[in-house]
């Protein structure tokens, strides 16, 4: 049994961007804890810094201080091959434009993952098939992406962040491209599949559907965290959402 | 359990692979290709007609040879007339240093070409190089899958340049000779110049794509991602 069971840990990360002359800074010191096995929605407005934060601690880009632990293994320390398996292996990444690889399939899209982690093609392709038929699009597996709405679209980068098993699903605004219906339907598959395949998933949205699902809310404003607030407490402090 | 926490560890002391084999590198860089063709074909139509050019020349050099080596004083006053300056070199030609410029100027403006192309290409692709990067992919998966497209390009349009060039200097040289031009050219050297014309093109367009795959193979995840407004 492992003493902490937390699997994202950040420590005073901040980010400044240089642009010309002037810096931004996007992240004022950010400090957090994520536990194992989690739904968690990091909320805020638009230019908040939630992508950038979705970016440190995906191993997608590097804090100016500070650092960031995925299973208390410090991410600056990886070698260029670590990291690539750190983003093969153990995180899956949903965006907001769904990324889908446009010259590929919509099962070519799920298996790359698996190949990359060095899983023959057989294998890759019969849970390839899983996946797809586990997002509902069983059917669809010979698809190019231009043939799939926005919504389907976001079901193949979920099937295809699910490929290697990964420990943490980070998804950035995964409905910000949805329609309203569309959009509910993509959060109760990811609130599905925390549930039934014990995945973290950390999600950056201002879609306030978000909530209902969530373990934990994370509120972040100008750069830094505003409050934290688990289930309970924001029942309690919006009243309206416990849908259970 | 206790397994499951090694496997999950990033430097846990086990295998940690990541690969992309080379059949598949490939199948996707073929796909790459044919999903893109009109870009593909822009990519390559300047390689075709710079090996056309060069294969064309010293094709029109091998009918000359040729026509020569035949021995009949005919033709070699024929060919004498026609600029050729056989008297020097004895009973061979070859092209001069201004023909080997321009050709060589050709060949230059064509590698700008690609490259100018394949920087377009690869600034088009950044989403997908910065997909398969937060997939797992390597630096060296990016380049391998550029090098490979150029290459697979480069043979079938140096391949394609070169049988344009011969075609066109044997028609040339049977329309300036007549048949003799066809008959009396040594095949082995023919060959071997359109086997040099479609190697240097293949080696033009690797040179070509050198610097626009670095570049994207360099590009970090992050970058491709930003979603333009
Ligand atoms: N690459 C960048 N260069 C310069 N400024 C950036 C960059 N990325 C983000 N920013 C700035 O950082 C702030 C936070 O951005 P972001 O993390 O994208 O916010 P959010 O995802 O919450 O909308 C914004 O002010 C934005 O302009
Ligand atoms: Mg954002």
């Amino acid at each position: 049994m492992s003493v902490s069971s937390s699997i994202v840990r950040v420590s005073k990360v901040t980010k400044t961007f240089q642009l010309g002359k002037i810096e931004v800074q996007a992240l004022k010191g950010v400090d957090l804890e994520i536990e194992s096995g989690k739904y968690i929605s990091i909320m805020g407005p638009s230019g908040s810094g939630k992508s950038t934060l979705f970016n440190m601690i995906g191993g997608l880009d590097k804090p100016t201080t500070g650092k960031v632990f995925i299973d208390e293994v410090d991410i600056a320390q990886l070698d260029a091959y670590e990291l690539a398996w750190l983003r093969c292996r153990k995180i899956g990444y949903i965006f907001q434009t769904f990324n889908i690889i446009q010259v590929m399939t919509a099962l070519e899209n799920v298996t790359l993952p698996m190949i990359f982690a060095g899983i023959p093609n057989e294998t890759a392709i019969e849970k390839g098939m899983e996946l797809m038929n586990l997002v509902g699009l069983g059917d669809r597996f010979s698809h190019k992406p231009f043939e799939l709405s926005g919504g389907q679209q976001q079901r193949v980068a979920i099937a295809r962040a699910l490929a290697n098993d990964p420990a943490i699903i980070l998804a950035d605004e995964p409905t910000g491209n949805l329609d309203l219906t569309t959009g509910e339907e993509i959060i109760s598959l990811l609130k599905h599949l925390s549930a039934e395949r014990g995945v973290t998933i950390i999600s950056a949205t201002h879609d306030f559907k978000m909530l209902n699902v969530s373990d934990q809310v994370i509120w972040i404003r100008d750069g830094r965290i505003d409050k934290i607030e688990d289930r309970e407490e924001l029942s309690i402090s919006i009243g309206t959402i416990d849908t259970r | 359990m206790l397994a499951d926490q090694q496997d999950r560890s990033p430097l846990g002391h086990i295998e940690r692979q990541v690969v992309l084999p080379f059949r598949k590198s490939l199948e996707i860089a073929f796909k790459s290709i044919r999903v893109r063709f009109v870009r593909s074909m822009i990519t390559t139509l300047s390689l075709v007609l710079a090996v056309a050019f060069l294969c064309y020349t010293n094709v029109t050099i091998d009918v000359v040879n040729g026509l020569l080596a035949t021995g009949n004083a005919d033709v070699r006053q024929q060919v004498t007339r026609s600029g050729y300056d056989v008297q020097a070199t004895g009973d061979q030609v070859e092209n001069t240093p201004k023909q080997r410029w321009i050709v060589f100027l050709s060949l230059l403006v064509c590698v700008v070409g690609i490259v100018n192309a394949q920087l377009m290409s690869v600034t088009e692709r950044f989403r997908e190089i910065g997909t398969m990067k937060c997939l797992g992919a390597l630096d060296r998966f990016i380049l391998r899958l550029f090098l490979l497209e150029a290459g697979m390009q480069g043979m079938v349009g140096a391949g394609l340049g070169a049988l344009l060039g011969a075609l066109f200097a044997i028609t040339s040289g049977v329309i300036q000779y007549g048949i003799p031009a066809i008959t009396s050219v040594v095949w082995v050297d023919m060959l071997g110049s359109m086997g040099l014309a479609t190697g240097v093109g293949c080696l033009l367009s690797l040179a070509g794509v050198l610097y626009p795959a670095m570049m994207a193979a360099r590009m970090q995840p992050v970058e491709a991602m930003r979603v333009e407004q």
